[in-house]
């Protein structure tokens, strides 16, 4: 599949009167890493559950997976895998268990197979039967990544999947999402750690509802370097200080 | 989306699971029936007996000594205090050392033998009706036969039981007034209320709020086999405790089970059904946990003060009849005490069981309703 697997446009989001997302547009690729910045509160897990039918905009269209974010939700849910920010599958219940759950209720096939090839996949075989709760973080994250894979979606949308992970286990992940990517599978990724943006396909910034740029980590270094007021600071990378700069500049017009 | 059987058999392992894993609240289920039937089986007594009675006697004699005994006999009263004068007899009744004053006055057994009907005064402490109510209906028998073999012979015209006016008493279904009789069978109403509501009320905002709920939404799982797959797992938990308090009920209390135990199970089916419906609709509104225990609580004090559990139904007024009315508890109640205590079959079972299959009908269409399938 070529083209867009995402593509939103004017995509609005208030809560009790305050504007989460304000006229969101982009589009993601097939096969990319699409990586999604902001700081905290930017709307970026607003922006993600409206693309996978878990929130109704007040405004705009868009479609996932060439299914309206409205009228197409049961076909998104069945296509896409999501993995919250937070860790969502039931911490009583163990690695084995939660993963025989999600099989179910995909209706899939090979259930066991699935559930086996999963477990061996993600290393958990042993610990199979340790309750999800009992988990780390770092292992928490590679079973829920596990999960969202078990359907074989097309698309997987991950809201700051690395958050609270130490930095080996985000090298591995990264690594995972990689393989993924290179099998056809198009992510799109949430994040504020600016070493995993550089190790996406393309970006998009995203600051108090507002899309600020987008496109290839080279392409926003290149176009925003020269810019007139841009600092180098000197940080992990030029993307943070570019993002730093994008951020200034939205709130100098917002005053 | 079709309805799946797989994935509402996802749902009820699930839950079945998890069930187990909650150790305390697992406990709970079994261990509370069996708690309250001991604790209200034993401890509430709309009946009490023995209660403590002063006597001031002016006048000891043969014939006031065995009233006394027979006011005793009876088992209601125990005379617990003699006090010399009447005031300090008022005193004890005043401050409630006793429930009961009885006065024999000077010259009773003298006016008794003449034929002159002289008065014995009991002044009773009624601020509890209920505690004095049985007592002061046996007192009136009591002056019929107490004093039958003292009076015999010359003094027999004098026995009082020739008096116009003698108390019957005619209580039927449970003649001798036990109130573990109609508590019992009440408290499978009250016990499965409480379980059933509560739990499966916590069930969505347990998701809820322990983020589950969001990856929930994001699996194609229709919210029908969401609520049906919670209620399951509790009909099971339901019968458990249904058999722990009738096993508690013939074994601790010996009350009488004279109908069918296979009607009692079917109603309490529907039953159980009525009373997860509203639990998990409570569920699908609360926003968390704390909500959804508050209404529980707001859902069952009705259940247990109008439903006729607590308090006479009939005692109450219109309204209040109505508000049970509707309730799927007072139903039940009426079945489980008409099948053990009358031995009622189906065809006086029928009245009650069809409000309670209404109530969960509805109840169930609006929680269908309520159930969010995004986050908004």
């Amino acid at each position: 599949m070529t083209g867009a697997v995402i593509e939103v446009e004017g995509l609005s989001k208030s809560f009790g009167g305050k504007r989460a997302v304000n006229g969101l547009s982009m589009s993601v690729r097939a096969g990319e890493i699409f990586g999604f910045l902001g700081p905290n509160g930017s709307g970026k897990t607003t922006s993600i559950r409206m693309m996978c039918g878990l929130l109704t905009p007040d405004g705009g269209r868009g479609t996932t997976l060439g299914h309206d974010i409205l009228s197409g939700r049961d076909a998104i849910k069945r296509q896409v895998g999501y993995m919250t920010q937070r860790f969502s599958y039931y911490e009583d219940l163990s690695i084995r268990e939660n993963l025989e759950f999600v099989v179910r209720l995909y209706e899939m096939d090979r259930r066991a197979q699935r559930v086996d090839a999963a477990l061996e996949r993600l290393g958990l075989v042993s610990r199979q039967k340790q309750l999800a709760g009992s988990l780390s973080g770092g292992w928490k994250q590679r079973l829920a990544l596990a999960a969202s894979l078990l359907h074989e979606p097309r698309l997987l949308l991950l809201d700051e999947p690395t958050a609270g992970v130490d930095p080996g286990a985000r090298r591995e992940f990264w690594e995972e999402l990689h393989r993924l990517a290179a099998e056809g599978i198009t992510v799109l990724v949430s994040t504020h750690y600016m070493d995993e943006a550089a190790r996406c396909h393309r970006l998009a910034y995203i600051a108090y509802g507002n899309l600020l740029a987008q496109g290839t980590p080279d392409e926003l270094v290149a176009r925003f370097e020269r810019d007139p007021g841009f600092e180098a600071h000197g940080g992990v990378s030029r993307l943070e200080d570019i993002f730093i700069h994008l951020m200034k500049r939205s709130q100098g017009a917002e005053a | 989306m079709s309805l799946s059987l797989l994935r509402l058999g996802a749902v009820v392992r699930k839950e079945f699971i998890q069930m187990s894993r909650d150790r305390l609240s697992f406990a709970m289920m079994v261990a509370v029936p069996l708690a309250q039937l001991v604790l209200f089986g034993y401890a509430i007594n709309f009946d009490p007996r023995g209660l403590p009675t002063a006597v001031v006697s002016a006048d000891n004699s043969a014939l006031t000594r065995s009233l006394v005994a027979a006011l005793q006999n009876s088992g209601y009263f125990k005379v617990t205090e003699r006090p010399d004068t009447l005031a300090e007899g008022e005193r004890l009744l005043d401050i409630g050392r006793v429930q009961f004053l009885l006065e024999i006055p000077a010259g009773f057994t003298r006016a008794l033998v003449r034929g002159e009907r002289p008065a014995l005064l009991l002044a009773a402490d009624a601020a509890d009706p209920t505690a004095a109510g049985n007592a002061l209906a046996a007192i009136g028998e009591l002056g019929a036969s107490a004093l039958r073999h003292e009076l015999k012979g010359a003094l027999a015209a004098r026995a009082p039981g020739a008096a116009p006016f003698e108390m019957r008493l005619h209580r039927r279904y449970n003649p001798e007034g036990i109130t573990a009789y109609n508590i019992v069978p009440g408290l499978i109403g009250v016990v499965l209320t409480m379980t059933m509501v509560m739990m499966t009320a916590m069930g969505v905002a347990r998701e809820l709020e322990r983020g589950t709920m969001e990856n929930l939404l994001a699996m194609p799982v229709q919210p029908l086999e969401v609520m049906v797959g919670k209620i399951a797992p509790y009909i099971v938990v339901g019968y458990v405790q249904v058999a722990v308090i009738l096993l508690g009920a013939h074994f601790l209390f010996a009350v009488p089970m004279l109908g069918s135990l296979t009607l009692l199970s079917l109603c309490s089916l529907l039953f159980i059904v009525a009373s997860l419906t509203i639990g998990v609709t409570f569920s699908s509104i609360a926003r968390n946990m704390t909500q959804a225990m508050q209404m529980s609580i707001f859902f069952l004090l009705p259940c247990i003060l109008l439903s006729g559990f607590m308090f006479p139904f009939r005692g109450m007024p219109g309204w209040a009849q109505a508000i049970g009315e509707v309730l799927p508890v007072t139903h039940f109640l009426r079945i489980v005490r008409g099948i053990l205590l009358k031995g009622h079959g189906w065809a006086e079972v029928w009245h009650h069981a069809w409000p309670m299959a209404v109530f969960s009908i509805v109840v169930l269409a609006l929680g269908a309703r309520r159930f969010r399938r995004t986050l908004d």
